[in-house]
């Protein structure tokens, strides 16, 4: 009964998105107050519609309601209820439904918070949100709907993935797809103003609350589903280049950029090309994201459902939405704000470059995941691209876009010049040449030091520009929500990059084969098997490991390792033990083994991995800082708008005093 | 004006790869390859570098080819499915350890136990090119004259092992038999 009642909530929802897509639009057009207006009551309905849906569709698997197709592959009635609930989206239609929910929940929240802005933009956006909420309402209802009821019912259900049984499942999917369909709106306002073929300041003003949060919560759920990977899976790694993985770091890279062109726009009301195409391609790749992990149309493990019909009707989706907004771009261009001359060296200059480096960055990771695609298309020709190939392409682009990003908050808007910054690359230079030389003596490794050498630089950059805005001297001046967000957002960058270059150049891993009582020996750590047990939890049984840890005879940590047996999926999984520092991690897990034989142990020593996702938090804090930045008093911020040449709310502002 | 539609160029060219990209379902057989002789090779094993393999190991027994290496995410999501299918003892794995370092690939199977009864080392892809190996991990069935009559691209799921691979397996043990 429940599961009738969701789907026609899905039902209603598509009618009300149909309507809300097509009488606002209408009602701009004909400067209908009344049809403009319903696009905001279309937009709540749709939401409320849809959470009503979702609700239903996690009652079914809460009540283990067997006779729910999905909740038959997917659930059963011995899982924790935790995993029930994260269960409703750790597969193909339940996420597509979490999606088309946070769709409707960006329409919902823009209708509440964007009341200051013209009537029309406002009808139009929320008529381009509506016309993506049909396109994937129907997606749901007509290739992969949730509620299909399963005959014979049958007696439990068949288990959620045991890969996927982890709290990290619970949160990181979500995240990203606040992350990933945030960009919706993003794209609708880029559309709706494309439309009216108005791209000024206010329009960037009003845009950038919404690439911020979808920035920020991108950020929070790539780096979770790093965390994930890294915890969960036991690889080892942090970052695989996978697939799936390149697909929603390219949104955020070239959020990124949105982010920084938005920043000129508001300021000077230039870049308007650059920010409308990021708008549309940022979400067309959160659409592509989508397309690649639905379609099956490259192998990942992250494919959980496979289906060439549904890749056929995302990529219509893709095709209509992107082709479209690219083809009223087309017809547009000319009419958009012209670009005003900019100098070379100037704030603006840096963050054209800034632009420049991250497109090439999306590009090259692009390349790298479809070009086996585009091979076979074009010639025919089997090829396949690993993690070599991105290592050599992207981290060029990055630490060219490091030496720019250290520099550029030092310099005014306009008009400076490179001589100032004489002081500063003169202590850049002696401090990066003393960390290459130690990293070299102490470390044996001199591309190592070069990325330390980077990551320090864009501290110092970061915190000279920091102090530049804000002297230590006038501490007494409060500190500006924006120039915090940019203070921290950098430095997250500058931590994230010392971790990954120690991970990469000086972590240690060895295997082997030992019984309780021997032990390895990883980069002066030792790792010793103290005792093996085993016993049964609800939903699987499990052999697991003390692993007692000793450095220079001091114990650090005891860690638990363990192998899982699920019955109901026939699956082993292996359960790493971690003991997370800030300087030095150190993990075990146990493989397959006899009390005879020994077990196969493995032990990893993972100096400032920990940092990665510091840094990473870092960046997505700042994000959410910098909306709070966005609360300026009104009043003042008229009075900005009118002194052209003075700050206007960027958070990379207040440059060097002029 | 011409720049104005340069995105959209760029876009159309993009799309259009992604639709022939569809109709081609990677996980399916190049039909030229199906009932054709596997492809002439001279290779060293994984486990010993003066030992060198050729075609000739396949024919005689219906054998399974798993293409794999250290490398390879997928892999891993794999392995416990072989090891339970080396255990059930119905057909001969062979391992293809593709692209890969000879240490690390030993190192691998260490971790994870080893399925496979010989393990043929090609880190130049000089079999897996004329084998048409778009990525790790595929799977290759091949009857007793060595010709190639199956082929999976991707992860093999339980599904896939009971209800395709090895009833065909099993099929082609008994055809081969009748003869």
């Amino acid at each position: 009964m429940i599961a009738e009642v969701g789907h026609f909530c899905l039902i209603l929802a598509l009618f009300i998105a149909v309507m809300q897509s097509v009488l606002p639009l209408y009602g701009a057009h004909k400067n209908s107050q009344a049809l403009m207006e319903f696009g905001d009551y279309a937009a709540r309905a749709q939401f409320a519609l849809l959470a009503a849906c979702f609700i239903a569709l996690t009652f079914t698997f809460l009540g283990s309601d067997f006779s729910v197709k999905l909740a038959a592959s997917h659930s059963h009635s011995q899982k924790p209820l935790l995993y029930k609930i994260s269960g409703v989206w750790g597969n193909h239609e339940g996420s597509i439904l979490l999606w088309v929910v946070m769709l409707g929940l960006y329409g919902f929240l823009f209708s509440l918070f964007s009341k200051r802005l013209p009537t029309e933009l406002r009808a139009r956006t929320l008529a381009i949100q509506g016309l993506l909420a049909v396109g994937f309402i129907s997606f749901i209802l007509f290739t992969s709907n949730p509620f299909e009821r399963l005959f014979p019912t049958p007696i439990d259900g068949n288990g959620l993935n045991p890969l996927l049984q982890d709290p990290g499942l619970a949160i990181h999917p979500p995240l990203l797809y606040l992350g990933y369909v945030g960009y919706s709106l993003a794209f609708s306002m880029a559309v709706a103003a494309l439309i009216s073929g108005k791209i000024d300041r206010d329009w960037a003003r009003a845009l950038k609350p919404w690439s911020l949060i979808s920035w920020s919560f991108l950020t929070l759920g790539i780096t979770m589903g790093s965390l994930w990977a890294y915890y969960e899976l036991g690889w080892g790694g942090w970052w695989m280049w996978d697939p799936v993985e390149n697909v929603s770091f390219m949104p955020w890279l070239l959020g990124t950029a949105l982010l920084h062109s938005i920043l000129v726009m508001e300021r000077k009301q230039n870049l308007a090309h650059w920010t409308v195409l990021l708008a549309i391609t940022a979400f067309s790749l959160s659409l592509v994201g989508t397309f690649v992990v639905r379609s099956g149309i490259l192998v990942s493990v992250h494919a959980f459902a496979v289906d060439p019909a549904r890749g056929v009707y995302i990529l219509g989706l893709l095709l209509v939405a992107t082709g479209g907004a690219l083809g009223l771009y087309a017809l547009r261009s000319k009419t958009l704000v012209q670009r005003a001359e900019f100098d070379r060296v100037s704030r603006e200059g840096g963050l054209v470059l800034n632009n420049i480096l991250l497109v090439t960055a999306t590009a090259t990771v692009f390349l790298g995941t479809f070009y086996p695609l585009l091979m076979d298309a074009f010639t025919g020709d089997k090829i396949s691209v690993g993690a070599p190939y991105f290592d050599l392409t992207f981290a060029p682009i990055m630490s060219v876009l490091i030496l720019f990003m250290g520099a550029a908050p030092l310099l005014k808007w306009q008009g400076d010049s490179l001589i100032k910054l004489k002081r500063f690359g003169f202590i850049s230079l002696i401090v990066a040449l003393t960390i290459i030389a130690l990293s070299a003596l102490f470390g044996k490794s001199i591309l190592g030091g070069i990325g330390l050498a980077l990551a320090a630089y864009l501290a110092y950059g970061a915190i000279k520009a920091l102090n530049n805005r804000r002297p230590l001297s006038g501490l007494s001046k409060s500190l500006k929500y924006n120039t915090l967000a940019f203070f921290i957002a950098h430095l997250g960058m500058a931590v994230f990059t010392a971790g990954a270059v120690i991970m990469s150049v000086w972590s240690e891993d060895t295997i082997g084969r030992v019984k309780p009582g021997d032990s390895l020996t990883v980069a002066g750590y030792e790792f010793t098997l103290d005792t093996i047990d085993g016993g049964q939890v609800s939903n699987y049984s499990y052999r697991r490991g003390y692993v007692r840890v000793v450095k220079n005879g001091r114990v650090i940590d005891t860690l638990k390792t363990e192998q899982r047996f699920y019955p109901v999926r026939d699956m082993i999984t292996t359960e790493a033990g971690f003991h997370f520092a800030p300087y030095a991690t150190v993990f075990a897990a146990i493989g397959e083994g006899t009390p005879e034989d020994g077990y196969i142990l493995r032990a990893n020593y993972h100096p400032a991995v920990v940092w990665i996702w510091l840094g990473a938090f870092m960046m997505a804090l700042a994000g959410f800082l910098s909306l709070f930045g966005l609360g300026a008093p009104k009043g003042r911020r008229e009075n900005i708008r009118q002194k052209n040449d003075a700050p206007a709310g960027a958070s990379l502002q207040h440059g060097a005093p002029s | 004006m011409m720049r104005g539609v340069l995105p959209l160029i760029i876009f159309a060219g993009i799309a259009v790869a992604f639709a022939i990209g569809l109709t081609k379902d990677p996980r399916r057989m190049e039909t030229t390859l199906i009932n054709q002789a596997f492809p002439p090779f001279a290779l060293e094993t994984l486990y010993e570098p003066e030992k060198t393999e050729t075609e000739a190991l396949l024919t005689g027994q219906v054998s399974l080819i798993n293409v794999f290496g250290s490398w390879c995410v997928t892999c891993n999501v794999e392995h416990p499915i072989l090891m339970d299918i080396a255990k059930d003892k119905s057909i001969r794995l062979i391992g293809h350890n593709w692209r890969d370092d000879r240490e690390k690939a030993k190192q691998w199977l260490a971790r994870r136990g080893d399925p496979y009864e010989i393990i043929i080392f090609d880190p130049d892809s000089e079999l897996a090119i004329p084998l048409g190996v778009v990525g790790a991990p595929e799977t290759f069935i091949t009857d007793k004259q060595g010709r190639i009559r199956y082929k999976h691209s991707g992860a093999i799921s339980y599904e896939d092992w009971e209800g395709i691979l090895k009833p065909l397996i099993l099929s082609l043990t008994l055809e081969i038999e009748a003869q």
